[in-house]
């Protein structure tokens, strides 16, 4: 019974509490020490009476067990200059400390840290995943990412990486780069099969856009993340092979999730021109609102990528143009494009694409090696299996 | 807390050179900064490592060999040590500093080790 109440403050107040003991230690090991004191405490004090704010009462707890394990260590180190202890202030007000999980956030992705450990970082401290669960989406071993972990916040501790928000002409750039570790966190969950990873990138994207409500970046991410995320269950049949946009079962796309993502897409779009993300999401919103892949609105989606070209170029990007292009105005025209991509030579979909595109113009000895060069290229069994199939099919006409 | 910022791969025109009076006003311009946010402590350019000494004692035995240390392509330049409240604070002002434009910047913390005596020889100073 107690167990069940510590746990479930535990769950959700997590990460806040976290943050404001991080904000007032300085350093992350003994904040996640001294909050597993406290509820090691409360686990022994609260079956006699749960106090009335929980939160308060373990951030005390929490805060008095520093300061003892402090005192306790200087106490060790006796001629040691007390300069690096003094910089924790044991009359600190925890009570004043508000909401400080957005300054965590954006700490875990500083960008002094590597990119997978600030990934690492930020699904530890935020969103709450043990290091063997984080290990385990990410097919690394535990001991591996366990120590990335004590890196990354012993870099944090020894070089005084900022604990506090970016200074407002930084905001944009930083903000960016916490955008694009979400993101990476809810791709990666995309490809490891049996992972909720994708469901706690949406929930941190959505932390992120409540404390930042007037970055629409912030929406337009979630909404991509949530469009994308409505039609897994379509995404691959039943034996697991790979179901491609136009062929997929639109009753199995979830509509609550299209639904709230075209919401949060309007309201990134409120805001002015967008963002990648924003312009990422709305392709995405164009897609789930066509009622079968006849219906859907090509020319407008060849123009938003056209603007994605211009805003964030890459040439991944530049090959979904080309393909929008193809489904406007035929295959030519979208040959054309792809044709002029460099740097995909190794990316299986590009070789894929221009298959397609080539097949569709009656070519069909240049798509036969294109679909041939796309199935050595790719990487995972279904997306093999999915290309050998559509070689299959072009032999057989 | 001060960092050192070790100045790698730096073009740095010679006195005389074309460039050099633009280089060294942006350069004082630089340090005026810092100074202006109360960060400097020191910096120096360094001669290049042609000019480099190495010594090793081993057994008791001297060794000194010409040259630098390691044997790398990146080439330490010079340095500065700023003192700063954050690594963001430090990493704003490597960030304007003219040499990471041509080269780069490795910024370092420096360790405070206790019981450590680095005091500068103060008691000379009343001589």
């Amino acid at each position: 019974m107690t167990a069940a109440v510590v746990e479930r403050v535990y769950r959700e107040h997590r990460a806040r509490m976290l943050a404001a003991l991080v904000r007032v230690l300085g350093d992350f090991e003994p904040a996640e020490d001294a909050l597993q004191d406290a509820c090691a405490m409360a686990l022994r004090r609260w079956p006699d009476t749960v106090p009335d704010d929980p939160v308060a009462w373990l951030l005390t707890v929490a805060r008095n067990r520093a300061i003892d394990r402090l005192r306790r260590a200087r106490l060790a180190r006796e001629r040691e200059p007390v300069t690096e202890v003094a910089m924790f202030e044991p009359d600190s007000r925890l009570a004043e400390v508000g909401d400080e999980r957005l300054s965590l956030i954006f700490t875990c992705c500083h960008p002094a840290l590597a990119m997978e450990a600030r990934v690492a970082l930020t699904l530890q401290a935020v969103v709450g995943l043990t290091a063997g669960q984080i290990a385990r989406a990410f097919l690394v071993a535990e001991a591996t990412l366990a120590q990335r972990l004590v890196r990354a916040k012993r870099k944090i501790r020894d070089a005084r990486i900022s604990l506090d928000l970016p200074a407002d002409h930084l905001l944009p750039e930083r903000l960016a780069g916490v955008l694009a570790v979400v993101y990476l966190i809810f791709t990666q969950g995309y490809t490891a099969e049996p992972s909720g990873l994708r469901t706690e990138a949406i929930r941190l994207g959505k932390l992120v856009a409540s404390l930042m409500p007037d970055e629409p970046e912030a929406l337009g991410l979630v909404a991509l993340m949530l469009l994308h995320d409505s039609r897994s269950a379509a995404r691959h049949s039943d034996t697991g092979d790979v179901v491609l946009l136009e062929d997929q079962d639109r009753t199995r796309w979830d509509s609550a999730k299209i639904d709230e993502g075209v919401r949060l897409l309007d309201r990134a779009l409120r805001h002015g021109s967008p963002g990648p993300y924003g312009l990422q999401a709305a392709i995405a919103a164009l897609h789930a609102q066509a009622a079968g892949p006849d219906d859907t609105d090509w020319q407008a989606i060849a123009g938003l990528y056209a603007e994605l070209l211009a805003v964030a170029p890459s040439p991944v990007v530049a090959l979904n143009h080309g393909v929008a292009v193809a489904m406007a105005e035929g295959p030519a025209a979208g040959l054309a494009l792809v044709d002029n991509i460099d740097g995909l030579e190794r990316y299986h979909l590009l070789h894929a694409a221009r298959a397609d595109l080539l097949r569709r113009l009656g070519r069909h000895d240049e798509a036969a090696a294109a679909y041939r060069r796309a199935h050595e290229l790719a990487t995972t069994p279904a997306d093999r299996r999915f290309l050998a199939g559509r070689l299959m099919a072009l032999d057989a006409t | 807390m001060r960092y050192m910022l070790l100045i790698y791969n730096c073009e740095r025109p010679a006195p005389g050179e074309p460039g050099f009076e633009e280089a060294l006003a942006r350069v004082n311009a630089f340090a005026a900064e810092c100074r202006r946010r109360n960060a400097f402590v020191a910096g120096d350019p360094l001669r290049d490592e042609s000019t480099a000494t190495t010594v090793r004692v081993r057994d008791g035995r001297t060794l000194i060999t010409d040259g630098p240390f390691a044997e790398t392509h990146e080439h330490l330049g010079g340095y500065y040590i700023l003192d700063c409240a954050t690594l963001d604070e430090v990493l704003a002002l490597a960030e304007i500093c003219p040499f990471a434009a041509d080269g780069g910047i490795e910024v370092r913390p420096l360790a405070g080790v206790p019981g450590l005596d680095h005091s500068p020889a103060v008691a000379l100073a009343g001589e």
